[in-house]
């Protein structure tokens, strides 16, 4: 709510009285609910996912749009070289990322950044580690259509994915009466990933009710994590996704590199964004390491000595960073609470591709 | 002689209180919690200012881009607030940046 107060120099006590008169309407937005430590208590219901992610209503989800977008998700034919798919970057095998430090793309070519999770990315409100694309389908193009990455000449893929019989009965079937093109290609893909979707973790089912989910130690873990005195992780790593869908800069050595990468900055000039990136889901984290968009921290414990170290460029460090100051037993508590945070997979069915005629 | 300076002393007096009226400008308030401003949308006067105060348990940002008004408020935590005034009339785009979901438009419209 707004407040409104004059507050103009004036002349007389009358004005001011008059002025004084119109201070103040208290914000009356609602006050987030005290977490309470115990299964299924109401406190804890923020951090329950759905079973898929939600989808704007021009791409509504339907199985035939999961099916075509599953088999381009994973179509090498996708790439200029023919050897490189979606998920060459983003496997189920690595957690729905590569395994690998920073990606390599077209030729081998090593990227800049690490491949983000793609694990419930459909519930963020904006893509990218530097938040340049707001949802799904306007990032699908991009990594094909880069010269870095999977370096195709998008007309040559639409001209294949028309004029390929099941391709272009698939595409019927999932948007009748539309155009194969970007758009459609685009939304495919998008459609896929809002599958991906981690929501079953020990954590969860604790969070629903189960007493015996999660260990006394991973309560614990959950406790240093919220308490903005001890891991003071939440003020980031909000729910239900474990992401505040913002931007930080967490004093990465990277960030001392000559040129380095800048992060957000490219899209927001403001040098509190100078090398800040977005915040990762925490969801999965143990099936996709190494961690951080640069990928120097190989496991967790990695990064939660680099939080308790302060960062090591301190330069433009996020104001909401702060050097944690944990016992060792609270960083065994807090790294067992992030692996109760991990869905066990599924058995995942590859596609079948449709055959070049 | 005394009616004729009490008369002078209201004539100030009453010139004064609406050069004062007609000059005033108004200082809004708008909050940032739960990650979202307070208001999506507010109409001001040019010359009027916004402070923006900080309601939730982390650091937030305000800045614009717009052409009509370009700032940069820094970051400030829960409790600390930044006030801007605005010069031009015009349609601007305020966000945090470190929570770029969190929009709103500040109208800022010419003085009547």
């Amino acid at each position: 709510m707004t407040s409104t107060q004059h507050s103009h120099l004036s002349i007389t006590k009358l004005i001011c009285i008059s002025l004084l008169m119109l201070f103040g309407k208290a914000s009356n937005a609602a006050e987030p609910e005290q977490t309470v430590f115990k299964a299924g208590h109401s406190s804890l219901q923020k951090w329950l996912l759905p079973d898929v992610a939600p989808a704007p209503d021009d791409n509504q989800i339907t199985e035939d749009r999961v099916e075509l977008g599953k088999r381009l998700f994973f179509d090498p034919r996708l790439s200029g070289d023919k050897n490189m798919s979606c998920a060459s970057c983003h496997s189920p095998m690595f957690g729905w990322s590569d395994g690998l430090g920073k990606a390599r793309g077209n030729k081998s070519m090593l990227l800049g950044r690490a491949s983000p999770v793609i694990v419930n990315t459909g519930f963020n409100d904006i893509q990218m580690w530097d938040g340049r694309k707001a949802t799904l389908e306007d990032q699908a193009i991009g990594p094909m259509r880069a010269h870095e990455e999977m370096n195709i000449n998008i007309p040559d893929l639409i001209t294949f994915l028309s004029t390929n019989q099941d391709y272009a009965r698939y595409f019927e079937k999932a948007y009748p009466g539309q155009e194969i093109g970007e758009d459609t290609l685009a939304k495919a893909l998008a459609t896929f990933q809002r599958t991906l979707v981690s929501n079953n973790s020990p954590f969860d089912q604790w969070v629903k009710g189960d007493k015996n989910a999660l260990t006394k130690q991973q309560i614990n873990g959950f406790k240093v994590f919220s308490d903005v005195k001890k891991g003071n992780c939440e003020g980031c790593h909000q729910a239900p996704n474990f992401t505040d869908n913002g931007f930080h800069n967490l004093g990465l050595a990277s960030f001392g590199d000559e040129n380095p990468d800048l992060g957000r900055y490219s899209e927001r000039p403001l040098r509190l964004m100078k090398g800040a990136f977005k915040t990762p889901t925490m969801r999965d984290a143990t099936l996709s390491a190494p961690y951080f968009h640069d990928g120097s921290a190989g496991t967790l414990r990695e990064v939660i000595e680099h939080y308790q170290s302060g960062g090591f460029i301190k330069t433009n460090l996020s104001p909401n960073f702060t050097a944690a100051n944990l016992s060792d037993q609270e960083v065994d508590d807090l790294i067992a609470f992030m692996e109760s945070l991990t869905t066990t997979p599924k058995p995942f069915n590859l596609p079948t591709l449709p055959l070049t005629h | 002689m005394k009616l004729l300076t009490a008369m002078l002393a209201g004539l100030i007096y009453t010139s004064l209180f609406f050069i004062s009226i007609a000059q005033a400008t108004e200082n809004h308030k708008v909050g940032q919690k739960n990650k979202e401003f307070t208001v999506k949308e507010i109409k001001i006067k040019k010359g009027d200012s916004i402070e923006f105060v900080n309601e939730d348990p982390f650091f937030h940002n305000v800045f614009s881009l717009s052409d009509a008004s370009m700032f940069d408020l820094g970051s400030f935590p829960q409790g600390g607030s930044k006030k801007v005034v605005f010069e031009e009339a015009g349609e601007i785009e305020v966000e945090c940046a470190i929570h770029p979901n969190m929009k709103m438009k500040v109208v800022v419209e010419e003085k009547e």
